[in-house]
């Protein structure tokens, strides 16, 4: 059913995302710090993009901004014909919920609070029957492969199987994009290149994409690279040569992982 | 977010720190606790009080020497010489609103029968006080009228002086020594037991009030004059036919103030109520304090747990809860701390107006309004000391929040 209903949005091609000028400045007491500089950026449905740089280059600013979590000092945001620059903390908050689903580099997962009850999380707030709320998260965990882990809390699994109830989460309401900060930052090479798997795989089903690494192995499985420097846009060109993680995966050595410790 | 999800969030944040829910509800059940048992004994206190002075009499009048109160005290020690056995009889004779009179007075002192000896409160009375108190005798007899006029060595026992001064043996008939008096006891008055105050109403002695005003006080002047009504309509009547004839015979001058004071039961009644009502405030405020200091503990708690979770605010802020969403949540386990500090603490407060009740032997009150007032209280204090937290956690930045160490 969720599969459909991205199959349908991909189906209606277009600019998804529109930045202009996008300049964010924070006050550290005397000093203005200049992290955004004047982006400015189009997304259409269905890309799969990854934002490098060097660290303190303003990726995570970016990301915050495009994930309603933070406004921008100047300059106009469009999200699928809304100007989310110009909205209330409430609005924002509509937004988050409804289009946007957002993976942390350091997951974000309530403690002590069971896999499927962090799926429903975003559920929670929104109109939903306790009944398909149940079977939305269910069938999340199940598209990222952890459905035998649902009753799980977070210290019961592995860095990779966070993550991945994490993604899980961010898929659950359905969202117009996926915003990922630096998602394998904290994963070894083997379960960052599963993660990756993943996001190609929701990728592959139309759904939209942006994520942050500054690991040029893994901007390898995206289709377009934007490279930030000094809160600037440097370079921006799509990815000729996109990996395939599956195939990856094959070729590397199987190591046990997913423990449940 | 629903509200039942909300409640059931709320109750599983708690049960996550179960000491430290159960520590911030204690100030709260105690509070609670103190205030439903303060109330229950100081409602109890009214109560008894009230039963007291309605088991006095209905159409009961009691005159005092002195003048006008003022404040509720009788003023100047001098002025406790103007009531005299003549201004007795003559309230008999003269008042037609008048049924019975008996002159009073009062003495303590050591009664000793035999090798035991009590020390008891010896109340000289008329031939009519019996009748005007509606009390009983239960063995032998009381004094009479001619024990009166000839001041007769005669005396009459409480239940606790009988049982004291003569654990085995019937007292009628035996003597007791009054002070140095020797007097015969003639009868035994019914239990009473206890009133209001906790005072033993048994353990008292009367005798004719010209026995003791002649041989044991030497004071001839009396302390009081009880006066009984022909009915409780006519108390009026008579507060003002008594105050004429005094007036007259006191000779006092028409814008003079009275030499003596007549008070009916329900001036006695007025006072008394009027000082354990204050009891009762007392009391409970003292308790409402201690509610008090447990929503500041609620309030502790809950900026606490908003510092903790300032992180799992941000994840929840992140997927979409706004502000209002957040104030619920914190409000609701604020809520459900003060609630179920309340319903254990209004358990806590009656099962303990009945162990005081049973323990101490005070009579205690739990009625609804007090269990109602407390309830309502808890309440209020969760929403009152749990909004302040709750609003510091609604108005963070979904940012600031996730990136909290
Ligand atoms: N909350 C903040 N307050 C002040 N300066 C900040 C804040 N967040 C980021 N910065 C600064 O903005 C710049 C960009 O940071 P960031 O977007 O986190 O970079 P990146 O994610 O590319 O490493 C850095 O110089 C950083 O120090
Ligand atoms: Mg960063």
């Amino acid at each position: 059913m969720i599969e459909q209903q991205h199959a349908v949005q991909s189906g209606q091609n277009g600019t998804l995302i529109r930045i202009a000028h996008l300049v964010k400045n924070y006050q550290l007491g005397e000093v203005e710090v200049h992290a955004l500089r004047g982006v400015s950026l189009d997304v259409q449905r269905g890309e799969f993009v990854a934002i490098m740089g060097a660290s303190g280059s303003g990726k995570s600013t970016f990301m915050n901004i495009l994930g309603c979590l933070d406004t921008p000092t100047k300059g106009s945001y469009i999200l699928e014909d809304i100007d989310v620059s110009k909205l209330t903390r409430d609005e924002l908050a509509h937004i988050r919920n409804g289009k946007i689903g957002f993976v942390f580099q350091g997951f974000n997962l309530l403690s002590r609070t069971s896999a499927l009850e962090n799926v429903e999380l975003p559920l929670l707030y929104c109109a939903m029957s306790n009944a398909e709320r149940h079977a939305r998260a269910v069938g999340a965990l199940e598209k990222v492969g952890l459905a035998d882990r649902s009753h799980h809390f977070p210290n019961q699994l592995s860095g990779g199987q966070q993550q991945r109830v994490a993604i899980a989460r961010a898929l659950v309401n359905n969202p117009s994009i996926v915003l990922a900060d630096e998602p394998t930052g904290n994963l070894d090479s083997r379960t960052s290149v599963e993660v990756m798997e993943i996001f190609q795989e929701l990728n592959r089903i139309g759904i939209t994409i942006i994520l942050v690494t500054h690991e040029p192995d893994i901007a390898q499985f995206t289709k377009r690279h934007i490279v930030f420097r000094d809160g600037r846009i440097r370079a921006d060109k799509p990815n000729p040569a996109q990996r395939i993680a599956a195939d990856v995966l094959r070729e590397m050595p199987e190591i046990d992982e997913d423990t449940d410790e | 977010m629903k509200t039942l999800n909300i409640i059931r969030s709320a109750f599983r944040a708690l049960r996550r720190n179960k000491m430290r829910s159960f520590l911030t509800m204690l100030g709260i059940i105690i509070g609670v606790g103190a205030v439903i048992a303060m109330l229950a004994i100081g409602q109890g206190a009214e109560y008894s009080v009230k039963q007291q002075i309605s088991a006095l009499g209905t159409n009961v009048l009691i005159v005092f020497p002195g003048s006008q109160q003022q404040g509720g005290l009788r003023v100047g020690a001098g002025s406790m010489t103007t009531l005299t056995e003549e201004d007795a009889a003559a309230i008999q004779k003269e008042c037609p609103a008048v049924a019975y009179v008996s002159p009073g007075t009062r003495s303590g002192g050591q009664v000793v029968a035999g090798n035991l000896n009590w020390g008891t409160s010896i109340e000289g009375t008329g031939a009519d006080y019996l009748e005007i108190r509606k009390w009983t005798v239960e063995y032998g007899e009381y004094f009479s009228e001619q024990d009166v006029k000839g001041a007769a060595k005669v005396c009459v026992l409480g239940r606790t002086v009988a049982d004291n001064l003569f654990p085995e043996s019937s007292p009628i008939g035996q003597t007791v020594r009054l002070r140095n008096m020797p007097a015969k006891v003639i009868g035994v008055l019914s239990k009473k037991g206890q009133n209001a105050m906790g005072q033993d109403q048994d353990d008292i002695i009367l005798a004719p009030y010209t026995t003791v005003l002649r041989r044991l006080s030497h004071f001839p002047y009396l302390r009081q004059i009880l006066v009984s009504a022909t009915s409780p309509n006519t108390i009026p009547e008579a507060e003002r036919q008594i105050t004429e004839l005094l007036r007259m015979r006191h000779k006092i001058e028409s814008f003079d103030q009275d030499d003596f004071t007549i008070r009916n039961q329900s001036d006695i009644a007025a006072t008394a109520t009027a000082t354990t009502e204050i009891l009762t405030i007392l009391l409970a405020s003292i308790a409402g304090v201690s509610l008090l200091v447990g929503g500041i503990g609620i309030m502790n708690i809950m900026l606490v747990s908003v510092t903790e979770r300032t992180r799992e605010i941000g994840i929840r802020m992140s997927v979409g809860a706004r502000g209002r969403d957040i104030l619920t949540q914190f409000l609701i386990e604020a809520l459900v701390l003060s609630l179920l500090g309340g319903i254990v603490g209004i358990g806590l407060g009656v099962g303990g107006s009945y162990a005081i009740s049973g323990l101490a032997n005070w009579p205690t009150i739990v009625t609804a309004f007090s269990i109602i007032l407390s309830f309502t209280f808890s309440i209020a204090i969760g929403l009152f000391f749990g909004f302040y937290p709750a609003r510091k956690a609604a108005l963070l930045n979904p940012i600031d929040a996730l990136r909290y160490e």
